[in-house]
């Protein structure tokens, strides 16, 4: 049913701290991995071997140049799935009711033996989180591997999204955002995470850490104290040397 | 947007084929018999035509019978719906006249308001999209029910409503253009907004996800053509409106409204080319595009 249920409690979802992505693109690879070898329709490839490769990703890493108006410019790597926003648009477009909000956990879902690929939720999506798979002609997108976080065959620590499992940075981080207690809301309290587009109105789940303000560098320079002018009490060896040497022709004052 | 040719063929030709459906359902004095055969199989094969084109654009054409199910939320489900009610309740009408030579007027009234819904409804699958700022705008439907109602009126050969129909919607398509062009910009969405990062300094786009294109880039970043934009625009409004009115003004009979008609069918094509071409989809700006 594309009626969205009423808010859930419990909301599940990513925290990605754009202050650790190093920008590897491990996340995309590993998503990509068991979202093809498991749940649903494989993401397939399109000429994957020639200059025109092209395919289906549930999980991409932009980088952006960030300049400030003072200082250097900044490399930011910026990991995009989908936000399991909870007004989603993407949800009450669809006419089939193949595209859905779960009401116990809050992660949205598509239903591919129901989905006719009309393309409509991945327009009405903000984020680029939909991707029309060419060779099955249904809408995929990020299930927060759904398929692995309640799998009771895999090792406890093992119940995690595919991407926040294999980060190397420690960059991605999975819990529910309802619970103000859990880490993951600690962490967005914390570090002040904020939702992308929220003028649209979505209200993503998934929230974004800020990079932490870059360093300013000191002054150093370990040569500049020798060239300080000395005895300037006007006394003693150094005293009468400085003066000396000054009165030589060339000497500075 | 990408303007993808079955999307174009279906709304030019369904938007025809249900407001000749309207205008048939609302004659007072409707053609019967073999006149009214051709009145409907034209506006029959418009229309069917047109939904049919847009079959061709799904992953899984087969399974189009789910779509009728979600009209409590989607604008998509309540067209099928509004075009399957239509083209019920006017093929009985049209029946009426065309084999008992029988009118039976509440019918084509009911048939009638539904055809416009057809074209409202598909009005708002564009004019519900946030993530489309030139789209989401009372001119959108404005636009639809003009095009829809002044080609009609061509078809169904009323000359005077066409003529006014006609330069109302020529001016609808300037306002959605005049409008739309600075839909983008007073949206406040921008590339700082969707990465969230302007508070640091100006953003841009460094490095894409993917070095080939995908899905994304070529669905809603389509850039090809738009410097064409001006003169297609001032082709589609002489085609589309400014040569039918004048031929249906000043050349005689037939031959003004076969040229009206000829004319506004290549016109409507452009400007529903452009209506995808200009709109641009703030999911481009994840890739530094328009
Ligand atoms: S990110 Fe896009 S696909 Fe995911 S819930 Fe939000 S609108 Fe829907
Ligand atoms: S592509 Fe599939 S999931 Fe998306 S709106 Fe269409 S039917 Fe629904
Ligand atoms: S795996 Fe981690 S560090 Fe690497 S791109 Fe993904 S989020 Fe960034």
């Amino acid at each position: 049913m594309t009626q969205l249920p009423p808010p859930s409690a419990k909301k599940l979802g990513l925290v990605i701290d754009l202050d650790t992505c190093v920008g590897c693109h491990a996340c995309v690879i590993s998503c990509k991995g068991w979202n093809t070898e498991n749940y649903g329709a494989p993401l397939s490839d399109q000429n994957a071997y020639s200059g025109a490769a092209s395919g289906t990703f549930l999980n991409r890493v932009h980088s952006y140049e960030v300049q400030p108006d003072e200082g250097t410019a900044q490399l930011i790597h910026f990991p995009k799935s989908c936000l399991h926003c909870e007004d989603a648009p993407c949800v009450t477009v669809c006419p089939t009711g193949a595209s859905y909000k779960r009401s116990e956990d809050g992660i949205v879902l598509v239903n591919e033996s129901d989905c006719i690929g009309c393309g409509l939720c991945a327009w009405a999506c903000p984020y680029g989180a939909r991707e029309l798979d060419a060779a099955e002609g249904v809408m995929k997108k990020c299930t927060l591997c759904v398929d692995r976080i309640y799998n009771e065959n895999l090792p406890e620590e093992d119940r995690e999204p595919a991407c926040v499992r294999t980060c190397p940075a420690g960059a991605r981080h999975f819990g529910d955002l309802g619970d103000p207690g859990s880490a993951v809301s600690q962490l967005v309290e914390e570090r002040g995470g904020f939702d992308l587009m929220p003028e649209l109105g979505t209200k993503p789940v998934n929230k974004y850490l800020p990079p932490r303000p870059k360093d300013v560098e000191p002054d150093i320079n370990v040569l500049a104290p020798y060239l300080e002018p000395v005895a300037q009490d006007g006394a003693g060896l150094i005293h009468w040397l400085d003066k000396a040497l000054s009165a030589l022709p060339g000497g500075s004052k | 947007m990408h303007p993808a040719p079955s999307v174009i063929l279906f709304n030019t030709f369904s938007g025809l084929g249900f407001g000749l459906l309207f205008w048939l359902g609302f004659d007072a004095t409707p053609p019967t018999g073999w006149i009214a055969f051709a009145f409907f199989a034209l506006a029959y094969i418009m229309a069917v035509g047109g939904l049919l084109a847009s079959l061709f654009h799904l992953g899984h054409p087969e399974r189009f019978l789910k779509a009728f199910s979600q009209w409590k939320t989607s604008w998509l489900s309540r067209e099928g719906i509004c075009a399957v009610a239509a083209l019920t309740l006017m093929a009985l009408y049209g029946a009426g006249l065309v084999f008992f030579d029988t009118n039976i007027a509440p019918l084509g009234w009911i048939g009638g308001l539904l055809s416009l819904g057809v074209i409202f409804t598909t009005s708002m699958i564009y004019a519900q999209m946030n993530t489309v700022p030139r789209w989401k705008h009372w001119s959108t439907p404005a636009l639809f029910l003009l095009l829809a109602l002044g080609g009609g009126a061509l078809f169904a050969a009323k000359i005077t409503f066409a003529t006014v129909l006609l330069i109302l919607a020529g001016l609808a398509a300037l306002v959605h253009w005049f409008v739309g062009d600075r839909r983008m910009a007073a949206s406040g969405t921008t590339l700082a907004t969707a990465t969230g990062l302007g508070h640091i300094g100006s953003v841009t786009a460094f490095e894409p996800p993917h070095t080939g294109t995908n899905y994304l880039l070529k669905e809603f970043a389509f850039e090809v053509g738009r410097k064409h934009a001006q003169a297609l625009r001032l082709i589609s409004m002489l085609l589309g409106f400014v040569v039918p009115v004048l031929a249906l003004l000043y050349l005689p009979g037939h031959f003004g409204a076969g040229v009206a008609v000829l004319c506004h069918i290549a016109g409507v094509l452009a400007l529903r080319w452009l209506f995808f071409a200009q709109a641009e989809h703030v999911v481009a700006l994840y890739y530094g595009k328009r």
